[in-house]
């Protein structure tokens, strides 16, 4: 059939005169090509002096040349110490006791240093308080290596030198002519800087220190100074808390400074039939809300109510007209309940940043008597006052402030209202940035005073009442850096160093007697008033008997409400000196260190509270809830590739942010998340505004378990400024939606166009009722049944039909293997309790650290090339719980509708139960891997571990393939000194992190956890050296070693008597996919959640 | 960069014996000189025996006093006869100074005191053990004139000789025998030849044959084996180039810092941990840092004339080599400057990065002897690699070598267990484990 149709090919046919479309019908290009500029005439081609061939024989013998050069090695240069400090054996570690505080992250840590570099942070374990590392501190030690640090003292953008910085900032501090002088730091709980502030403020007289959190609690220290007189915020040892009830706070994050999740793990872990309970009201899915045993979406107006609701059923005074739906009422009543069956065992926290709120939580953990409530211990690590920063601002913009000295802050980019800052911030005579970075703020600022990391300084902080920790450096400055103290002792004329500084106020004030050498080894120093009333005791044995202890101690706090002279360096020493007062307005010792006066008189208390909690729950549209995510805090340690590159634990996404929807949320704005064909998850984009102003665009992940009708977003990402290198600049800034220092923003949003890229690792989100992978039950049927009952075993051996006769697959006759005999030597076993487990990942970055794992970017990540050695694997629920997916999947009739039905379970629940599961290799003994490699390139080792050696490997990645865990990885690309790759193994400063005892894997090679084998092979040299036998507890993993929640056991299963082996044999014990038969080393313990059966 | 390698074969031994040679009569002579002076010597100083006196000079006085400079005290070379001359002092004072200069400079004396001035007033050690005899003993010692700078060439021993031009000169008689037996073969061939044709003998011609190699050709099969051994013999050869490519036995790179092995544990048998310490803890054995040097070279300057002479063999010479220390370490003789410079080593024994190797682990646990695996050091003139370090050469001995349980509480089960296992009652690292991929590459 003929057809007269006529195609066109561009708008110009159109045109019947074009001379184009003539030319065009005639040749394939308008132009001819011009081919004479590149051929040139004959003459000068030919008289060329190279000719074609002379081109191939230099091509042949570069070639040559350059092949027969490799066969040369190369000339290494060995450069020995002139003179070898004693401490440094070339090859051995050293550990260093000292703290990490950016004034976010405050913890003790142990430094690992080799040949003088740092190059790993630890857990300090003999700290009482904050010894345990988070993420973002183990990632730390990667920002000491930073390339775009300031080297040394800038004037605008010119370098200048100390000597110029001081004798102009001096002279100006000098001719201020009475202006105002103004600290704005972050959250310093340093004795010894107090007082060099407070020396400089009777030096120079007109001195205003502001303490600014980017992320405030500003509501929680209002509330606990107007009860308890002290700026600070109340401790909580969740290690004694049998009922905990948490109306938005993710206590297990960075909740009121964080470091609370070891004390929590303790209880959860099921012993003698008893476990803590946990019902989180919540509207983000939090790590908390996964970790509940019950969790409870709802708005933030509604936890608002809740809470008021709560204290109502508690105190059993009125909290005014609560009105809640139905089934919230019914579940804040039944948590009230337990809460006061609990009684004492009982703990209510909120994280609703609301005065009245805070100080209703305080009357009730008060009225409970709540064990795990410590308000006699004030914690100090975060000390911002909104008030204080907002009057700031407005000084500054009617030009009253003089000078501007800011110490670890970053205000135009976390303060909402920026562009008002930086109006003052021009007004200012001097202002004055002490940082590491060319950030956003100390760019706008007359100097940047060239601060060293946290590693390389001095310091001292009180955490915690009564519980002081020290930073000492653990490297000589790497560049021309001065620390604030430094500074500040120089402004005001303090002779000597500052560590001779920390050592007088310390020995005047804090160590009663006690050697400063000994603190600054052990790197912590709890006066004596301090060590019986708190400490997070992390093994369970010893929480038992110091319970008794503490009761009366406890009990006695609770008669009067406040022990308030527990402040720096007084210590109780005669009991019956304490002083009790019943109401707040008698409490002198206002510990007001930075000076931030709040106005106490106006924070409300007990029912007045709660009633105008009530009456301030008011939420329209959509409401927003920003937080923190735990990879990137506040923002700051955003050019860490390590935390760009961490998946959340909830969401598993990477190097984002992002908007978090409901479902139904998502259904009704049409927004949606849809996987690509390379597997990429995409989303749409939603403009959020708040209060009608700029709207910003953000990226959408639709979250289960998010409350209906709010939205939450990270703080910490849309970084700009030289600070950061361009990869690192990702998602979008949440700060200005922080309005008023509020984190729960009224928003409207709309679909925006286009779709994002995310980089997120796990595409299936659902277990779709395989129960094998992660075995659950709760605490009524492991209490009643036996794991193996036949009926309702919950941990059953899985079956495989031999000859059609079920036969459990740990016998030896379905296994197509030989068992080697290991019962002689060590043999490696690595149990994770994911009852302890609350998915902080902080074992995701301590084996980044130690085993070099390098950083992919975040292309490579969506495209499922990440090389994380370890996984937290994180499962929703398709029904409500678990169970009932079991029971769903078990209930397919395999008869029409099944299909349908398989794919409702691959769809997460409204709220689903969440669940974590580390996954590394499982150093299967019967390992599927070892057999397919051409080249035994992967071979087992006799104690257990499944060795990897990388030199004899060929990348063909049968292994790969053939492991049913999925936890090798294979080195797509050179990930160090390539410029493709410009993270931190791209520069010499930043491969100064790098692990010297594991080999750095070239392009090629696959990788996988090699059970720190570099570790296990020098615990075993020491013994070997010093003629002993090796101690239980010291094999470990850097994973084992960095979970602080015990989740972690390392061991060796030969010792009879390890605390492994009795892990082994614990009835909660499964392997991962054991029907599968690999018999792996590594072991999980069955979840088990505090539910009744219903 | 290039690798300056030297083969074992030309080592120093062979260029010396033809130095040894060439000097033969004119060491004769300086020996004799040597004999004779001291033996003159021996008869001037006639109570003391400068024997002995040496070795209680370098017990005692070598830390502070040289012969021929000064150090921390002065020069001691003919204090005696100096002293006698210059201040009138006879041995009596020496002898009281000897055993307390403190006490003679207290009571006045003002020779005694002029010396403690323009030594900065410090006090000489007292050596009141030292008795007149050995007094006169190590007097005597300092009163042995200079030696002359020793002859330029080679040690004083007995010199190995003769081997080499007598097997040169026979080789060369045995050459020219058979040249001339050729020759005569030749000339008597061609002789007979004339003979016959001059008595018109035919000389029975044998039959054209097809050549040599056009048979060669012609046969298929001997090509074919011919192409089979040719190309298996030129694998061999490409197979052993290979495997020689990175392996840098017999690497003897020039140092920054001529530094004698030979001299440092051979001569003065420095325990190698001593300088090496790290090995009995670390995973390196680490190169000493300068000050571990110091410990020593602080009061040795200078070696001695015999030794001075053995690195001429060598084309060097220790003094300068021992100053390039000072350089680095920024000591002026008697103080440290401050003005350092690293010292750049070349690195011999290089293992890939992805082999781990832990010196303690077969030094302190295993007991190795660093010779094992290093060669005979404390010959070396200067350090180069003995061994290959190819993993065959490591694999080979973990399964030759019996792991040291002995005292070793860690072993005490396994061991007992093991041998229960393999029926043996020693355990090779093999058996150990010591074969496992992961033990060493991780």
């Amino acid at each position: 059939m003929s057809s007269n149709k006529k195609y066109w090919k561009s708008v110009e046919e159109l045109n019947e005169n074009s001379s184009i479309v003539e030319a065009l019908q005639q040749n394939e290009f308008v132009e001819a090509i011009p081919t004479d500029e590149f051929l040139g005439d004959k003459e000068t081609l030919e008289s060329s002096s190279t000719s074609r061939r002379d081109f191939l024989k230099y091509v042949g013998f570069s070639t040559a040349a350059a092949s027969l050069a490799a066969c040369e090695g190369p000339v290494i240069k060995s450069i020995p110490y002139i003179n070898q400090p004693t401490e440094i054996i070339p090859g051995v570690a050293n550990y260093y006791a000292t703290t990490i505080a950016d004034g976010y992250d405050f913890a003790s840590v142990l430094v690992k240093t080799r040949e003088g570099r740092p190059i790993k942070i630890e857990n300090n374990t003999d700290a009482g308080t904050n010894g345990v590392a988070n993420a973002r501190v183990n990632a730390s030690v990667l920002g000491l290596y930073d390339n775009l640090r300031v080297k040394s003292p800038m004037k605008g953008d010119s370098k200048i030198s100390w000597d110029t910085f001081m004798s102009e900032t001096t002279s100006k501090l000098n001719s201020l002519n009475g202006k105002q002088i103004v600290f704005l730091t972050q959250s310093m709980p340093s004795p010894s800087t107090d007082k060099l502030i407070a020396t400089f403020k009777s030096n120079f007289g007109n001195v205003n220190h502001v303490t600014y959190d980017a992320v405030s609690e500003s509501a929680t220290l209002d509330a606990y100074q107007a009860k308890y007189g002290t700026r600070g915020m109340a401790n909580y040892d969740f290690s004694k808390a049998k009922t905990i009830v948490s109306i938005g706070a993710d206590f297990l994050g960075d909740w009121q400074g964080g470091g609370f999740d070891s004390g929590y793990s303790v209880n959860r872990i099921p012993q003698n039939g008893m476990m803590s309970r946990h019902i989180q009201f919540e509207s983000n899915m939090s790590l908390s809300g996964a970790n509940a045993d019950k969790r409870v979406p709802l708005t933030p107006s509604q936890q608002k109510l809740a809470l008021a609701k709560l204290y109502s059923e508690i105190t059993g005074n009125s909290a005014g007209g609560v009105k809640l739906p139905e089934g919230l009422d019914a579940a804040i009543k039944a948590a009230a309940v337990e809460l006061k069956k609990a009684g004492s065992n009982g703990v209510v926290v909120t994280g609703i940043q609301d005065v009245n709120a805070q100080s209703a939580v305080l009357d009730i953990n008060t009225s409970l008597r709540s064990k795990a409530f410590d308000p006699g211990t004030t914690i100090k690590t975060r000390l911002g006052s909104d008030k204080a920063v907002t009057q700031l601002v407005a000084d500054m913009k009617a030009g009253r402030v003089g000078a501007i000295i800011m110490n670890g802050v970053n205000p135009m980019y976390t303060l909402p209202n920026a562009s008002d800052f930086k109006e003052g911030l021009a007004k200012t005579e001097l202002s004055v940035a002490f940082s590491m970075k060319q950030d956003e703020t100390s760019t706008n600022c007359h100097y940047i005073a060239a601060t060293p990391h946290n590693l390389e300084s001095w310091g001292d902080f009180e955490f915690k009442s009564g519980h002081y920790s020290m930073m000492q450096p653990t490297i000589r400055p790497l560049f021309d850096t001065k620390q604030f103290q430094d500074v500040l002792m120089a402004w005001t004329d303090t002779t000597g160093t500052y560590r001779d500084y920390i050592k007088s106020v310390w020995t005047q004030n804090v160590l009663n007697g006690s050697s400063f050498n000994q603190a600054v080894q052990d790197g912590v120093f709890i006066t004596g008033s301090a060590q019986g009333g708190s400490g997070l005791n992390r093994s369970s044995t010893t929480v038992a008997s110091s319970t008794n202890k503490l009761n009366d101690k406890k009990d006695r706090t609770f008669l009067g409400g406040v022990i308030h002279d527990v402040a720096v360096g007084v210590g109780i020493k005669d009991e019956d000196k304490e002083e009790y007062t019943t109401t707040t307005s008698s409490s002198t010792t206002i510990n007001n260190a930075t000076g931030n006066n709040t106005d106490v008189a106006s924070v409300l208390t007990g029912s007045a509270a709660a009633r105008a909690l009530a009456q301030t729950a008011s939420g329209t549209g959509m409401e927003l809830s920003l937080y923190t995510k735990t990879g990137m805090g506040d923002g700051q340690q955003a050019n860490n590739p390590w935390l760009q590159e961490f998946p959340d634990p909830i969401t598993r996404t990477t190097w984002d942010n992002y908007l978090t929807v409901s479902k139904a949320d998502a259904d009704r704005l049409e927004l949606e998340n849809w996987n690509e064909a390379n597997g990429g998850l995409n989303g749409s984009y939603a403009k959020v505004s708040v209060n009608g102003a700029e709207a910003i665009t953000v990226p959408v992940i639709i979250q289960p378990g998010q409350a209906k009708g709010s939205v939450g977003l990270s703080f910490g990402f849309g970084r700009t400024s030289k600070a950061l290198k361009e990869e690192m600049k990702t998602g979008v800034n949440a700060y200005p939606l922080y309005q008023n220092f509020k984190d729960v923003q009224n928003v409207s949003i709309e679909k925006a166009v286009g779709s994002h890229e995310f980089a997120c690792v796990q595409l299936h989100n659902t277990l779709m009722g395989r129960g094998d992978i992660i075995k659950e039950t709760n605490l009524e049927v492991f209490n009643t049944y036996k794991y193996n009952d036949h009926k309702h075993g919950w941990n059953k051996t899985p079956q495989v039909s031999l000859n059609h006769i079920e036969t459990p697959v740990t016998s030896p006759d379905v296994d197509l293997w030989d068992e080697f005999d290991r019962s002689v030597g060590h043999h490696f076993n690595l149990s994770i309790d994911l009852n302890a487990c609350t998915g902080c990942g902080a074992c995701v970055i301590a084996c980044h650290a130690e085993n070099n794992v390098p950083v992919v970017g975040k292309s490579e990540m969506r495209r499922s090339r990440d090389m994380h050695w370890l996984r937290i694997d994180r499962y929703y629920s398709s029904e409500d719980s678990f169970e009932s997916d079991l029971e769903k999947k078990e209930n397919i009739s395999g008869l029409g509708s099944s299909l349908s039905e398989f794919g409702e379970l691959e769809n997460p629940a409204d709220n689903p139960q969440v669940v974590f599961q580390p996954v590394m290799c499982q150093h299967c003994n019967h390992a599927p891997c070892e057999t397919v490699c051409p080249v035994a390139a992967t071979a087992h080792g006799r104690q257990g571990q499944n060795h990897m050696a990388y030199n004899r490997c060929v990348g063909t990645r049968y292994c790969a393939n053939n492991c049913p865990y999925k936890v090798r990885r294979f080195n797509w690309f050179l990930y160090n000194k390539n410029d493709e790759f410009d993270y931190y193994m791209n520069d010499d400063l930043g491969r100064m992190v790098l692990n010297p005892d594991v080999t750095v894997r070239s392009r090629g090679v696959m990788e996988k956890c090699s059970m720190c084998i570099q570790k296990t092979q020098k615990t075993i040299l020491d013994a070997k050296r010093e003629g002993r036998l090796v101690k239980d507890g010291e094999f470990q993993t850097a994973c084992s070693a960095a979970c602080g929640n015990g989740a972690m056991v390392f061991g060796d299963i030969n010792d009879k008597d390890s605390k492994i082996t009795a892990l082994k044999e614990d009835d909660r014990m499964y392997h991962l996919l054991e029907y599968v038969g690999t018999k792996p080393n590594v072991i999980y313990q069955t979840k088990v959640r505090n539910t009744s059966k219903a | 960069m290039k690798k300056s390698y030297q083969s074992l074969e030309d080592n120093p031994i062979n260029n010396m014996k033809q130095v040894i040679y060439c000097g033969l009569t004119s060491k004769i002579y300086s020996l004799c000189i040597v004999l004779l002076l001291t033996f003159s010597t021996s008869l001037t100083a006639q109570e003391g025996d400068p024997a002995n006196g040496k070795s209680l000079y370098n017990s005692n006085c070598a830390a502070c006093h040289k012969l021929d400079s000064d150090m921390t005290g002065p020069a001691l070379r003919n204090v005696e006869a100096r002293l006698a001359d210059e201040e009138g002092l006879d041995r009596t004072w020496l002898t009281d100074w000897i055993h307390n200069s403190s006490a003679v400079i207290k009571s006045g004396d003002a020779y005694g005191n002029k010396i403690f001035a323009e030594w900065n007033n410090t006090a000489m050690t007292p050596f009141p053990q030292l008795s007149d005899q050995d007094i006169s003993d190590i007097l005597a010692y300092t009163a042995q004139p200079k030696a002359e700078p020793v002859v330029a060439d080679g040690p004083t021993g007995v010199p190995v000789q003769e081997g080499g031009v007598s097997n040169d000169l026979i080789l060369g008689a045995l050459a020219l025998l058979f040249a001339l037996l050729a020759m005569a073969l030749i000339l008597v061939n061609k002789t007979l030849n004339r003979f016959a044709d001059a008595k018109g003998i035919e000389v029975p011609s044998k039959d054209k044959r097809t050549p040599l190699w056009k048979a060669f050709v012609q046969n298929q099969f001997l090509v074919l084996v011919t192409a089979i051994v040719f190309l298996l013999a030129s694998g061999y050869f490409v197979y052993g180039y290979f495997m020689q490519v990175g392996v840098d036995q017999g690497y003897e790179p020039v140092q920054p810092i001529h530094y004698s092995h030979r001299i440092h544990a051979g001569d003065n048998g420095i325990d190698c941990k001593y300088c090496h310490s790290s090995a009995r803890v670390s995973k390196t054995s680490g190169i000493p840092s300068l000050n571990v040097c110091m410990n020593c070279h602080k009061s040795i300057s200078e070696v001695s004339p015999e030794t001075l002479a053995e690195g001429d063999e060598y084309g060097v010479d220790y003094n300068a080599e021992i100053q390039k220390l000072y350089d680095a370490v920024g000591w002026d003789g008697t103080g440290y400057t401050g003005d350092q410079k690293p010292v750049k080593w070349i690195r011999i024994h290089n293992l890939p990065d992805f082999a781990y190797f832990n010196h303690s682990q077969h030094v302190e646990v295993g007991g190795i002897e660093c010779q094992t695996c290093h060669g005979p050091v404390e010959e070396m003139e200067i350090m180069y690699q003995h061994s290959s370090l190819t993993m065959g050469w490591c694999i080979n001995c973990h399964r030759e070598t019996n792991v040291k349980v002995k005292d070793n509480e860690y072993y005490t089960k396994i061991h007992e267990e093991l041998s229960k296992k393999y029926g043996v009652e020693q355990l090779t690292v093999a058996q150990m484990g010591g074969l496992e991929c992961g033990k060493c590459h991780y």
